[in-house]
């Protein structure tokens, strides 16, 4: 049981809306071990950032309500804590960065202020201790001059900084897991290679886990160990990441995959297109959610939802179909 | 490829647009901002061109004033042999039927107080082509063209997922039939599965309807994918063009170097063993820009003469041009 880090079973997280209730996150287990670096992808509305939000109790609710599940932080249930330990894990123990910085960030306090207030807080640290520490942790995410940048606002720096900063406060504590969400998104290419590097080298040093949520294979590519793959709020396929683009076998990671065009295509090549939209389940679905866009669904994928099977070593499917044997690509 | 026999459609010549930076109570000039800073290239009759670079570099605002939203402030822009930066009002409206614009935001671009009909049938309406009856077939028509059923013409925009209001951008743009299309990041705000629809229903319409793009995106895995040739912005000049397979097998500037190894390939493999060139800093103003050569600021072959000598775009091979003194 406390072999992993973090162990999530079965997450259940509904919304109520004007339209019904919106079955965001489905049945979604999955752990992580020390220092591991975990991949989820998945396109916007599957459902990735809310089962990372889910289990840090930050659902707005209502209209958010976790229905069900389990999510075991070192032997303890995060979703049956106090909310004075809930802060103290959210503070101290699991670190989350998000896509936009700017936002996240407070515009009319400057950066130093905000990187002192948790040290001080979680920490009990003095405001010397805490100003020294920021100025550390500065340096060590890249920014030049820290000691003069820390009077600056938010507004002073560009989108790549900013990123910086936000990794910075999320490891001011020495978290054991950071959840990145979508954190290179809104950045550009060459900034994003700055920053994936910088999180391999801060991981590296450091030894915390990661959860990376993406919509970008690319990225995941290169820095995950694992991966996981989700779509209308099912995780529909997870594996060792080497194996997911090397065998994928769910139709829609297929898909996925062959969508993108890469750098290093010599010969054009039409793209495979999944046609179609992902869904919104309003109700426990009695069908694959995927088997509207899926060009190999059989009878039975309209009548039941596959679960998650094991098809070889932490190589999990959700898929009745072996598309392997019906000539998808190897 | 022996580009030089084929019908050039767009020639741009030392292309200027500089926004100017006013402040004070008597509202004076105090600067400008450089977005585009003296361009020159060639665009033939039905391939792609793509231009990538980082936001900020200015591609979208070549795009603009290409198609003369945006007055040049200096340069002239030839398309079919007219230079579109000396008309005024009515010669340029009736060339601009010509030229047509895919935007980035499926979301913003569409009025959501008009029915899809409208919005695709306003150029028609705008220009006097057509009768109201004629509008209405000729919407149908553009509607299954972009891969949506006519009978959707009634609907709003907010009744539509966006890869679908994409298609409707799309078919908008195409309602004048022109030649010459700038799709300025028509695929960024879209989902990746959608993205893929989309960029396969751009080619099939090149392909029947024999179009021109300027296609602008910061995704150059996509760009490679749909541009015949490409180019690459650094803070508003080309530091490079080739026809795509030189320019990603044989990039030659060092930024477009750097550029390239910074984008993630989606397998773990080649991930691994790839040497990436990490970029120091962000892109200067472009208010000020570096004397000399623009990118010396982050360039790792930066020498002297790179801040004395503004390196020339020269073609050092055929059809590969490049502004680098580094590159002999």
């Amino acid at each position: 049981m406390t072999e992993y880090l973090l162990d999530v079973q079965g997450i259940e997280t509904h919304f109520r809306t004007p339209e019904g209730v919106v079955h965001a996150v489905n049945d979604v287990s999955f752990n992580l071990k020390e220092g591991e670096t975990l991949g989820v992808v998945g396109e916007s509305g599957c459902g990735k950032s809310v089962t990372m939000l889910s289990i840090l109790r930050l659902i707005p609710s209502p209209p958010g309500q976790i229905v069900r599940g389990k999510a075991l932080f070192m032997g303890q249930d995060l979703l049956q804590m106090s909310d004075t330990e809930i802060r103290h894990v959210r503070g101290a123990m699991i670190s989350m960065i998000f896509q936009d910085p700017m936002t996240s960030l407070n515009p009319v306090m400057s950066i130093g202020k905000q990187m002192c207030e948790p040290l001080m807080l979680h920490l009990g640290m003095s405001k010397k201790d805490a100003e020294a520490r920021a100025v550390q942790l500065l340096g060590m995410v890249g920014i030049p001059n820290p000691k003069e940048r820390l009077k600056d606002y938010p507004h002073q720096y560009s989108g790549g900084m900013r990123q910086r900063v936000m990794i910075a406060m999320a490891l001011s504590c020495n978290p054991k897991i950071l959840i990145a969400d979508e954190p290179t998104t809104a950045l550009d290419v060459t900034i994003q290679a700055q920053i994936v590097e910088l999180v391999k080298r801060l991981r590296d040093e450091l030894g915390m886990a990661i959860i990376w949520i993406t919509h970008d294979l690319g990225v995941v590519a290169g820095l995950a160990q694992r991966v996981m793959v989700m779509y209308g709020g099912y995780v529909i396929e997870e594996a060792p990441v080497k194996d997911l683009y090397a065998h994928p076998s769910h139709p829609y990671t297929v898909g996925l995959l062959g969508s993108l065009p890469r750098v290093d295509d010599l010969q054009h090549r039409r793209l495979f297109s999944i046609e179609g939209q992902p869904p919104v389940l309003y109700q426990t679905p009695q069908a694959c959610p995927f088997a509207p866009r899926c060009k190999w669904a059989i009878e039975r994928c309209w009548k039941e939802n596959p679960t998650l099977e094991s098809i070889s070593d932490g190589h999990r499917v959700a898929c009745w179909v072996n598309i392997h044997d019906k000539g998808a690509r190897s | 490829m022996t580009t030089n026999q084929q019908e050039v459609l767009l020639k741009v010549e030392n292309l200027k647009m500089h926004f100017p930076i006013y402040r004070g109570v008597f509202q004076r000039q105090v600067g400008s901002v450089r977005a585009v800073d003296g361009i020159s290239f060639e665009v033939y009759r039905g391939e792609t061109l793509g231009l990538v670079g980082e936001s900020g570099c200015g591609k979208s605002t070549t795009g603009r004033t290409i198609l003369q939203l945006y007055k040049p402030t200096s340069g002239s822009v030839y398309f079919e042999g007219v230079d579109l930066a000396k008309l005024r009002r009515e010669p340029l409206r009736r060339m601009r039927r010509k030229m047509q614009m895919i935007f980035q935001d499926p979301y913003a671009s569409l009025n959501p107080r008009m029915t899809v009909e409208e919005i695709i049938g306003e150029p028609l309406q705008v220009h006097e082509v057509a009768s109201p009856k004629e509008i209405k077939e000729r919407v149908k028509e553009l509607l299954s063209l972009v891969g949506l059923n006519p009978a959707f013409a009634t609907r709003y925009p907010h009744e539509f997922s966006g890869g679908q209001r994409q298609r409707i951008g799309v078919a908008r743009a195409l309602a004048l039939q022109p030649s010459f299309i700038v799709c300025d990041e028509p695929i960024s705000a879209l989902d990746v599965s959608i993205q893929a629809q989309v960029v396969n229903l751009l080619e099939d319409l090149q392909e029947k309807l024999n179009l021109t793009y300027l296609f602008i995106a910061h995704d150059l895995s996509m760009v490679r994918h749909i541009s015949r040739r490409v180019a690459v912005m650094y803070l508003g000049i080309f530091v490079e063009l080739a026809d795509r397979n030189s320019l990603y097998q044989e990039p030659l500037h060092p930024y477009t170097q750097a550029l390239l190894s910074a984008v993630p390939v989606p397998d773990p493999v080649i991930a691994a063993q790839r040497k990436r060139i990490i970029l120091e800093g962000d892109v200067p103003s472009p208010v000020n820009p570096p004397s000399g050569c623009r990118f010396r600021t982050r360039c790792r072959l930066a020498d002297k003469i790179c801040a004395e000598a503004v390196p020339e775009f020269r073609e050092v091979k055929p059809g590969h041009f490049v502004a680098c003194h580094m590159v002999k």
